[in-house]
């Protein structure tokens, strides 16, 4: 099907990196190589195949080359598709909202607990709503922590509380102000028709609503959680995929200092 | 046959003693109690079902109507069969009546035991029977197409639309899947309910409704007919129904259930008193159903770690092994779980799963166990994913394996697309092909890496049940053994729905489907 295989005609097209152009990268500066993996719901045959070309097509991409159509079922077909996209993007004009601290490490972090606060902080956590994973919570707060970060629960200077899955917003505040803590950290995994913004926007407004807002650092996390989003939605700060329990404590503490917690 | 590890039997004796103890003292506490759900599910066995004008199941209004009058420990069975007698009418036209407010359970008649199981048996035994047909059916397919000797493949379907799972649960079957589960809605467990009738609304999952298992049931009778296979339809007990949904899926012919109290004990914060009980009439259903039930000890290590916590695992499939016996659930149907979750940095790692698969078979030689796929090192890059999954498959054909929950290149990122299910399934028929008879040419050095750390993870395990057997279930929940997780025995949701037993309580569908193992 594909005449790709060893790439012989000379590139026409300028090889130098341009940051307000910048397109894919397959082997070979500014060739736009993309992969793309799909299902049509159609039957896998030749009007199949074309279909997956010309939506390839569709989106931007020069010479679609269909490199695998599989059947699924009599009229669902699964394409691989390779082609060269056609766009870039001004790589010079992007500005992206992040959490800019220097992460501390966890002894660092106590440190400036003991030299700001002089006590223990006490951050809680948990998967509100009706969220059943608790594998975020877990990975930021055990004590074991995640891929050798260790969690929020083996700080010295910082009492934690994990309170698991499925807890109602309502009772999580309820529970933060009895043992009156100082972070709030909200995990959100189930993510199937935003069920997470819903969720994460009614803990916010329930705390505006009680005038608790500006009382607790309030983060959330999640695979699919941006700090962008999170902002977005209220929150103090948002962490998602590759952020550990150090980048939350460092956040936190530095943010309750900024606003002159005590 | 040679054991291919030699494992310490002294161990292997000591742990299934000691669970075997525990589950005993367990047993003591479970008989003098009932819960709302178990009544509920009597309520259901005995034909009642459909919800009245505010959507509330009719076994719910019955049971809230017993609780109302402090009559739940009397139990469902004693006070319909009393309101036959008094009225004449269905169990169904009972709880019409109840709802209606024109039948108070309170002010009945007394009658004697005899004349209340006179009504009540004969329209348990109809159940029953409805079950055994159910029994029949499955085993004349099975007849019929054969079953498959090697491991099943395991599939979900997670749309949140019954419709819509009807649509991918069909592709996959037709792809070589044999066990379609419909995962739950998040937060079903946590319902002291279950919901009616046709659902297409779910997040990161399907209601369990019994219309809903019956349309799942269709579809899979239809595509197994076309393809000449009998494919296995799976869905949850656990949370607090544990008992109404295993009835369910005895009436709708489910034939895997995930069943276990433990998990709904420390990952939904079930009330341990509560769903120990719960378990027990629901277990006691899906053995009479010839259902297989999964346990859930691969959660553990999603939360605790694989390496270090792997003699929990252990230690919980000896537990789940005796409360089954217990309820007369036989090591046929016994789906003990556990999973392929150690960090892919760890050297060696792949020794380490290998072995505890290994070792798992050999200890349960008869269960037809449910092995897990990664899930927790699951990062997204799915090209590495699919590696990690690849491996998982050849621990399950190399050392048999019967339920493989099949992992997806997707995991940590959506629920599964069809094609990710496609590819699963080729990758698994291909290793399964290509290293088919692999484990039998194979022994295990004595000694070596994998011998030692099966005998270190058994004796860890063997150690365990026998703290637990001195503390007690209970106090052992509390100390946070499984999972890192701590639960005290009167924390957690829905320890107000337990009741002990007054002295005229019977269960009509405890005496019929108890089986003897």
């Amino acid at each position: 099907m594909s005449s790709g295989l060893y790439n012989t005609h000379k590139a026409d097209f300028d090889t130098h990196f341009d940051p307000t152009r910048v397109k894919a990268y397959g082997d070979t500066m500014n060739d736009g190589k993309v992969q793309f993996s799909f299902t049509l719901p159609v039957k896998n045959d030749e009007r199949g195949v074309e279909a997956a070309r010309q939506l390839v097509r569709k989106m931007g991409v020069d010479e679609p080359n269909v490199a695998c159509a599989k059947t699924l079922d009599k009229e669902f077909t699964f394409f691989v598709v390779y082609g060269s996209v056609s766009h870039s993007v001004d790589y010079e004009n992007i500005h992206v909202l992040t959490v800019e601290e220097e992460t501390m490490s966890m002894e660092e972090t106590n440190e400036y607990i003991k030299e700001h606060f002089g006590r223990k902080l006490i951050f809680v956590g948990a998967s509100t709503g009706t969220d059943a994973h608790t594998v975020g919570i877990d990975a930021i707060m055990n004590r074991k922590g995640f891929a050798g970060h260790y969690g929020l629960e083996r700080y010295e200077m910082i009492e934690a509380y994990n309170w698991g899955a499925q807890i109602p917003n309502e009772e999580f505040v309820k529970r933060a102000l009895e043992v009156n803590a100082d972070v709030l950290l909200v995990s959100q995994t189930v993510t199937q028709k935003d069920i997470h913004i819903q969720n994460l926007t009614e803990l916010v407004e329930y705390l505006e609503a009680e005038g608790l807002r500006d009382r607790f650092i309030l983060c959330c996390g999640g695979a699919r959680i941006t700090h962008e989003l999170a902002k977005e939605l209220g929150y103090d700060a948002g962490f998602g995929a590759g952020k550990y329990a150090d980048d939350v404590a460092t956040f936190a503490v530095t943010e309750m200092v900024k606003r002159g917690m005590k | 046959m040679t054991e291919k590890l030699r494992l310490d039997q002294e161990n292997v004796k000591k742990a299934r003693e000691s669970a075997h103890r525990i589950a005993v003292d367990t047993q003591s506490f479970i008989d003098l109690h009932t819960t709302v759900t178990v009544e509920r599910t009597v309520c259901r066995l005995l034909g009642i079902d459909g919800v009245n004008a505010l959507d509330v199941p009719l076994p719910n209004v019955v049971v809230d109507h017993m609780c109302e009058k402090e009559l739940l420990g009397v139990g469902a069975a004693y006070l319909l069969g009393q309101a036959m007698l008094d009225t004449g009418k269905t169990p169904q036209e009972i709880a019409e009546a109840i709802d209606e407010g024109t039948v108070d359970l309170s002010k009945l008649p007394p009658r004697t035991v005899e004349e209340i199981r006179g009504v009540i048996m004969p329209a348990a035994e109809a159940t029953a029977e409805r079950v055994r047909k159910n029994v029949a059916r499955r085993n004349e397919y099975l007849n019929e197409y054969g079953d498959k000797t090697d491991p099943y493949l395991y599939v979900i379907v997670a749309t949140g639309n019954i419709y819509e799972d009807i649509t991918q649960a069909k592709a996959a079957a037709k792809q070589g899947a044999d066990i379609i589960a419909v995962i739950r809605t998040t937060g079903q467990s946590l319902l002291d309910y279950v919901p009616y009738g046709a659902t297409t609304e779910g997040f990161g999952g399907t209601y369990a409704t019994q219309e809903n298992f019956r349309l799942m049931r269709a579809a899979l009778d239809e595509v197994g007919e076309e393809q000449h296979r009998y494919i296995r339809l799976c869905n949850y007990c656990s949370g607090l129904c544990m008992p109404e949904i295993a009835a369910m899926g005895a009436l709708e012919r489910l034939d895997v259930m995930l069943n276990d109290a433990l998990y709904g004990i420390l990952f939904r914060d079930i009330n341990p008193q509560r769903t120990i009980i719960d378990q027990y009439m629901s277990r006691v259903i899906n053995s009479f159903a010839g259902v297989i039930i999964n346990t859930g000890e691969d959660n553990y290590l999603t939360t605790a770690d694989a390496v270090e916590e792997a003699h929990t695992v252990l230690a919980s499939q000896f537990l789940n092994e005796q409360f089954a016996l217990e309820a007369g659930l036989p090591e046929e149907q016994q789906g003990l779980g556990h999973a392929f979750e150690i960090n892919p940095e760890v050297e060696n790692g792949f020794l380490y799963e290998l072995a505890q698969a290994q070792m798992a078979r050999q200890i349960f030689p008869k269960a037809p166990l449910k092995y897990m796929p990664p899930t927790k090192f699951m990062t997204g890059n799915i090209f590495r994913g699919h590696v990690q999954d690849a491996l998982f498959n050849i621990v399950t054909i190399l050392t048999g394996q019967r339920l493989h929950l099949l992992g997806m290149l997707t995991e940590a990122i959506h629920t599964p697309f069809m094609s990710d299910r496609a590819l699963s399934i080729e990758n698994a028929q291909y290793i399964f092909r290509t290293m088919h008879d692999l484990g039998d040419d194979i022994t295990f050095r004595e000694g070596g890496i994998m011998e030692q750390r099966a005998n270190e993870v058994l004796q860890k395990a063997a150690d365990l049940l026998g703290e637990i057997e001195k503390m007690g279930l209970f106090a052992t929940l509390e100390k946070g053994i499984f999972a890192d997780i701590k639960r005290s025995r009167d924390g957690g949701k829905g320890l107000n729905g337990v009741t002990r037993k007054d002295a005229v309580y019977f269960n009509p569908f405890i005496e019929l489907m108890k089986r003897e193992v």
